[in-house]
């Protein structure tokens, strides 16, 4: 990376990059999870939970980071309208945490 | 005391293990502690070599397990620093020749003869691997702050705790200052982060390694330089000392540190 590059702050360090691929690389080889795996677990989730209530598939985010305790799923699933007393949402599990958003 | 059994490991070949191995078993013999090295890469034998003790091997560690030699026969004594023995690998053999129950009976028959047992793992996460593991006390990671080696020692990691033992230490080795400096290498709070365990050192990348090696003279065998310093001080933490950890940012020319003063 050159000074004008660092200067205006361009582009991330090779560092900084090395460091963000390895946390990625790593959350998949903890969980023995491949990034494939893990699309497909993302389409099995989003099949069960919106047929309970209506959710932003395209904003839907699963990923895998680690943290003191271990490696954790974390899945953000934008929720489209909120639930209703009818629709109650199932009880979330520890390793998926579900952040309701307000109507788009 | 029964010998301390360490492992030197790393996943990744290349990243120095070998190098780690002879220069820490120096730098303990030269604190006065006996040390025996073993290497445990059968097949690929390298640390006798990087010692500069090829020329002496008689017996190796497969003839001592297969009985045709007894320990003391296949011992080398390393003449620069009498505390210090090496037992070599074999070289016409292969990883099968040896088991982990083996190379624990191995190590049982020398603890009482030493303070240190440093046992040099080969590469990879197989059979010699697992024969170099077997009888640890200890394991230590040897990693390069490059996304490949990191990513090998954080397999290695959970393979040593898997088998029960006490998670492992980490030195960084082939440091670069300069490079951490331009943002061009991870540096050691990077890697800590990321692998989440205790560092035990941080060697600097030191081109007196590549000289020491071609003469079979390690750099612990030195009183000065970056890596010989800092072998020491690893040696010395095995013991049990608190010493804070290097930065190795004020060990580059004066025009480095004046570019940095202007660059904060």
């Amino acid at each position: 990376m050159n000074l004008m590059e660092r200067l205006f702050g361009r582009s991330p360090s090779s560092a900084m990059v090395a460091k963000e691929r390895l946390q990625l690389v790593l959350a998949h080889d903890r969980a023995s999870l491949s990034p494939g795996e893990l699309e497909l677990l993302k389409d099995e989730i989003i099949g069960v939970i919106s047929r309970h209530i209506s959710i932003d598939r395209a904003h839907v985010a699963f990923t895998l980071s680690r943290g003191p305790e271990g490696t954790r799923l974390v899945a953000d699933i934008p929720v489209l309208r909120p639930p209703s007393v009818a629709h109650e949402a199932p009880a979330s599990t520890p390793a998926i945490r579900k952040r309701s958003r307000k109507t788009r | 005391m029964p010998a301390r059994v360490i492992t030197i490991t790393s996943g990744k070949g290349g990243v120095g293990k070998t190098t780690t191995t002879a220069n820490l078993a120096i730098a303990l013999a030269r604190c006065g502690h006996r040390v025996a090295c073993l290497d445990a890469d059968i097949g690929l034998r390298n640390l006798d070599v990087v010692l500069g003790l090829e020329n002496r091997i008689a017996y190796d560690l497969v003839d001592v397990v297969e009985g045709r030699a007894r320990l003391n026969q296949a011992l080398i004594r390393d003449q620069r620093v009498p505390d210090l023995q090496l037992l070599p690998a074999a070289q016409s053999r292969d990883k099968t020749a040896v088991n982990e129950m083996q190379m624990v009976q191995l190590c049982g028959a020398l603890q009482n003869d030493f303070d240190f047992i440093l046992i040099d793992s080969p590469a990879g996460i197989e059979h010699g691997f697992r024969n170099a593991l077997a009888p640890a006390h200890e394991a230590i990671i040897v990693t390069t702050p490059e996304v490949s080696a990191v990513r090998d020692a954080d397999r290695i990691i959970g393979l040593i705790e898997s088998a029960q033992k006490p998670t492992p230490r980490l030195i960084i080795n082939r440091l670069r200052p300069l490079m951490i400096r331009h943002g061009d290498m991870l540096d050691t709070p990077d890697v800590l982060e990321v692998l989440a365990i205790d560092l035990i050192g941080i060697v600097p990348e030191d081109e007196a390694i590549v000289v020491s090696t071609n003469r079979g003279s390690p750099v612990a065998l030195q009183e000065k330089g970056g890596a010989s310093a800092a072998y020491m001080r690893i040696a010395r933490r095995l013991l049990g000392e608190q010493i804070p950890f290097q930065s190795f940012d004020g060990t580059t020319s004066l025009l480095d540190r004046i570019a940095r003063l202007l660059g904060r």
